[in-house]
């Protein structure tokens, strides 16, 4: 089965047509960052991103109008809002999720809700190195579609190298849940892409995209690009 | 969910925590349960912190009425973050941990933090923003003198907020060797409830005292709210005492309480300062351990009960009461403890105990100057 390339890009204006880029680069899934002010798990890249991002005024309502025009751009790509509770609490679980479908979001991430919290929020759940066994089975029953393995324990952006705490994540991952395992947070190189595509059914790259994605929808094509052929050779 | 108090608390934090988070849990079941721990708090409480504090009458403070002030000033490092890093201390050497991160505010908890690492040998890592340092200079320099490493966030707000959630960051990498020792009855439970715990000894002491002196209990006992600790150790010796109102002062630009809204700060969904779409917002104290835009989640709940009642002081009110206190009872009160001290001067009660939380050194050039007398 191919692997998949997730890439993560922060809901601004411009993002419907960096979206296009990256599918065509080939990304197979698109995460849209929905900015929050105090984005606890999350590097300097991002949190600068949506630093940027909030003071253009993409509150959560752009946001989500920033999503319905990437789902016009990207119409066969899933895309996956990624989001803090605080956004969530504040506009209605129920009604963001409802409005997130209806303009094209086929999941959810909440980086600060974790599997066992809020339940009833049908979305993709999050396991680290540090999880439990317990779980991690916890999360691959209530993950819708595939499993988000953060490499590491730490927060998003750019790495050396691949964690050393991923082999065994992914192995006890395999052993506990059936679900596809996308793996995410330090993987920013084809190297990476292809050393992580070895071992898990997808990659979630982030900090790196929106640095690509800075030199404009060319430069981010040409990067995602590197991804895929690495990622594809694995 | 794992909220604790009514539908505040709970644990909105990043997935790699939350094993440790169920760690802390356990760890601390486990001490509270075992008697040496009790035993080894109170003799550290004794012979190193100086517990039990004073409650002292300010009889020219406020002409007509009996306030007394629970003197956690005197505690060593000068104000009540002492006793919550202490048990921490404790705790985190009970899990096996021997690097500890926190956050600092007005530098109080930190240098408490400070000091506890290295009573007990402990790597320390404190944040704080660079504004903060800036405007608390002293206990800048006093943590490095007790050998913490002091970490300046450089971005956002520059203050608590920022520091809290640098701190977390740290944690969420260190996770396997760190202990976060938090520093207010705020964060992912069970920090609120813990730090409560820690910081309950404040009010079942002046209990005690106020009894002894006064034959009866208080009509009021007032505490500063920025993240709770004091506050929230004050209530808990008086909260079962239904005759007794329970007043928190939060800072007229951080009062998270008085004009928040519900939302999720932090690992915790409690009162905050936020815009309607769920976006912190800047808070603006004197004060820097004030200058906080969340609020412990058992505040929020206690205010929603109606059990306790919270008011504000403006920066102008809280620097008035400093000077007053100086010139009338030769005691210089930290900044975040002269908004306790403001409000319960004119509250519409007698016999009245106020945490003094700690002590203003720290506070002088920043409290000078807005005075206009340096």
């Amino acid at each position: 089965m191919t692997k998949t390339l997730v890439i993560y890009l922060m809901a601004e204006p411009e993002t419907p047509e960096l979206a296009r880029a990256a599918v065509d680069g080939g990304a197979d899934v698109v995460e849209l960052g929905f900015p929050f002010s105090d984005p606890l798990a999350d590097g300097p890249v991002i949190r600068r991103a949506a630093e940027r991002a909030l003071s253009r005024g993409m509150r959560t309502r752009a946001c989500l109008e920033v999503l319905g025009r990437t789902r016009e751009a990207v119409p066969e790509t899933p895309l996956v809002p990624m989001t803090y509770s605080s956004i969530l609490e504040a506009y209605g679980w129920d009604r963001f999720a409802v409005d997130a479908h209806m303009n094209g979001a086929t999941s959810l991430i909440i980086a600060d809700l974790p599997a066992g919290e809020g339940p009833e929020l049908r979305r993709v759940q999050l396991v680290a190195p540090t999880s439990t066994d317990e779980r991690i089975r916890l999360a691959g029953e209530q993950t819708d579609g595939w499993l988000y393995l953060v490499t590491v324990a730490g927060i998003t952006g750019a790495r050396g190298d691949v964690s050393p705490a991923l082999p065994g994540l992914v192995e006890r991952a395999r052993r506990l849940t059936d679900t596809r395992l996308y793996a995410g947070f330090g993987i920013s190189t084809p190297d990476h892409a292809r050393a992580v595509g070895a071992m898990a059914d997808g990659i979630v790259v982030g900090s790196a995209a929106l640095q690509a994605a800075e030199n404009g929808p060319d430069a981010l094509r040409e990067f995602v690009g590197s991804l895929r052929s690495a990622l594809d050779a694995a | 969910m794992t909220e604790v108090f009514g539908t505040y608390g709970g644990r909105f934090v990043p997935e790699t925590l939350i094993p440790a988070l169920d760690e802390l849990e356990q760890g601390w079941r486990d001490a509270l349960a075992d008697d040496d721990f009790h035993r080894e708090l109170h003799h550290l409480a004794t012979t190193y912190a100086g517990r039990p504090t004073p409650l002292t009458l300010a009889e020219r403070f406020a002409p007509g009425k009996r306030i007394y002030l629970k003197r956690e000033d005197l505690l060593h490092t000068g104000a009540h973050k002492l006793n919550n890093a202490l048990g921490q201390a404790v705790l985190a050497r009970r899990l096996g941990k021997h690097r500890i991160v926190a956050e600092t505010g007005a530098g109080q908890h930190g240098v408490a933090t400070a000091t506890v690492c290295a009573r007990f040998g402990l790597e320390c890592v404190v944040y704080m923003g660079e504004e903060d340092m800036r405007r608390q200079k002293p206990n800048v320099e006093r943590m490095k003198l007790l050998g913490a490493e002091v970490r300046g966030v450089d971005f956002g707000t520059k203050t608590l907020k920022e520091a809290t959630s640098e701190a977390i960051r740290d944690w969420i990498t260190n996770v396997e060797t760190t202990h976060y020792l938090i520093g207010s009855c705020v964060g992912p439970s069970p920090y609120p409830e813990l730090v409560a715990e820690l910081q309950s000894v404040i009010g079942r002491e002046a209990r005690e005292q106020v009894l002894a002196v006064e034959g009866r209990l208080p009509e009021a006992v007032v505490a500063c709210v920025g993240g709770g600790s004091n506050a929230i150790g004050t209530f808990r010796g008086f909260v079962a005492d239904e005759s007794v109102r329970l007043v928190g002062v939060e800072a007229a630009g951080a009062a998270s309480l008085g004009t928040g809204r519900t939302g999720v700060l932090h690992g915790a969904r409690s009162s905050i300062l936020a815009d309607e779409d769920g976006q912190i917002a800047d808070a603006h104290s004197i004060s820097a351990g004030l200058d906080y835009p969340g609020v412990g989640p058992e505040h929020a709940w206690l205010r929603d009960t109606g059990r306790a009642e919270y008011r504000a002081a403006t920066d102008e009110d809280a620097l008035a009461a400093f000077q007053d206190l100086a010139r009338t009872e030769g005691l210089i009160p930290a900044l975040e403890s002269a908004h306790a001290l403001a409000r319960a001067r004119d509250l519409d009660a007698e016999l009245i105990v106020v945490c003094l939380s700690g002590r203003g050194d720290k506070d002088l050039a920043e409290a000078l100057a807005a005075l206009g007398l340096s």
